[in-house]
């Protein structure tokens, strides 16, 4: 386990190290992911070995973002005065990224005959 | 006697464990909510512990600052949980390999209809330039679209919030989209979530399943990547309509 956390943080940091060096606009952390899962497709017993951490990590994920989501009480003055533009820009356009995204995803798999 | 109960309120206000403790028994009753309530989507976990922290803070006056002296433990592991993504998604390698092309049609679909409607619908609207551009990466992860928004001339902290809220909105949204437009498909449902509302999109779709969310969290991460390179280059455009 001590491992794994360990591994999990290498990652990250070379994610970190990569996207500074190269200048990227990603966040280390997401070019870590990238890493990581290029050294499972490389070294077999890797997968067996990180389960116990990751399963804990994922299975409370959203619990990760609650000090992120409490700093909304720091822009109530903004979302007030415009808060119809901007909940009726986000309730619309999340809706249409979905549908377009699935729309689009579906049409060419029916396209190229492949089933999921 | 009194004035020891304010010190010791003080104190405690200050110290990190305390806001850590709270974070945590938040996110528990939270859970707790959302099992009594058959799982319903509007009790999402989230939300009700952002919710019931916010109140709290409020009631002790306590800022947003002191409290991330607590919260900045739990903020600390998205990094590894971002890097253990790759677990879930190496699991469905030999899927992903079969829907590349698809998915990937549907990235730069979603992506930049994520981008040109949340832009032209806030300016419809009336809202500020600075809104319109802190709105334009809204559909990906806290740490790119912070970084998209400063680059682009928005206001990063706000941008912070519009994604937290887009991704309570997505993960609220997802199953009655799925439902109407009869999507089966683990993959297409967890990329289309991923895509739309990041990681807490990510943590809806991993509550759907484990294989719909390995395709929310690829999602996530493309989306990241895809609107870092089209954002700076579909804005300005966007922007001209309003002038």
């Amino acid at each position: 386990m001590v491992i794994t956390i360990a591994l999990l943080l290498g990652f990250q940091l070379l994610g970190i190290t990569v996207v500074t060096l190269l200048g990227l606009p990603v966040p280390g952390a997401v070019m870590g992911m990238v890493f990581f899962l290029f050294a499972l497709m490389i070294f077999d017993g890797l997968l067996k070995k990180a389960l116990p951490v990751v399963n804990v990590l994922l299975a409370h994920f959203a619990l990760l973002f609650v000090p992120a989501g409490v700093g909304i009480m720091q822009h109530g003055e903004r979302l007030a005065a415009e808060w119809l533009p901007i909940s009726v820009s986000i309730v619309i356009s999340s809706v249409l990224a979905m549908a377009v995204t699935i729309l689009v995803t579906r049409g060419v798999m029916r396209l190229m005959h492949i089933e999921d | 006697m009194y004035e020891r109960l304010v010190n010791t309120w003080s104190t405690l206000q200050h110290e990190p464990a305390t806001w850590l403790a709270v974070t945590l028994l938040a996110y528990a009753a939270g859970m707790w909510g959302y099992r009594k309530s058959g799982y319903k989507a509007i009790f999402t976990p989230l939300m009700s512990a952002i919710i019931i922290v916010v109140c709290i803070l409020l009631a002790t006056r306590t800022d947003y600052q002191t409290y991330f002296e607590g919260g900045r433990y739990i903020n600390f592991l998205l990094g590894p949980a971002t890097v253990a993504l790759a677990v879930p998604l190496y699991e469905q390698r030999r899927r992903l390999a079969k829907l590349a092309i698809p998915l990937f049609c549907g990235l730069v679909a979603g992506g930049s209809i994520a981008i040109i409607s949340a832009v032209l619908i806030a300016g419809a609207l009336g809202a500020s330039t600075e809104t319109m551009v802190s709105l334009a990466p809204k559909s990906v992860t806290v740490p790119i679209a912070v970084s998209i928004s400063e680059h682009l001339g928005g206001i990063a902290p706000l941008t912070a919030a519009l994604v937290v809220i887009t991704g309570v909105v997505g993960a609220l949204l997802c199953k009655p989209i799925f439902a109407l437009m009869r999507e089966k498909s683990d993959a297409t449902r967890g990329f289309s979530v991923g895509l739309a509302a990041h990681g807490l999109g990510t943590s809806a779709a991993f509550q759907i399943n484990r294989d719909t969310g390995a395709f929310s969290g690829l999602a996530m991460g493309l989306n990241g990547l895809f609107t870092a390179f089209a954002a700076p280059l579909i804005l300005p455009l966007l922007l001209k309509v309003f002038e």
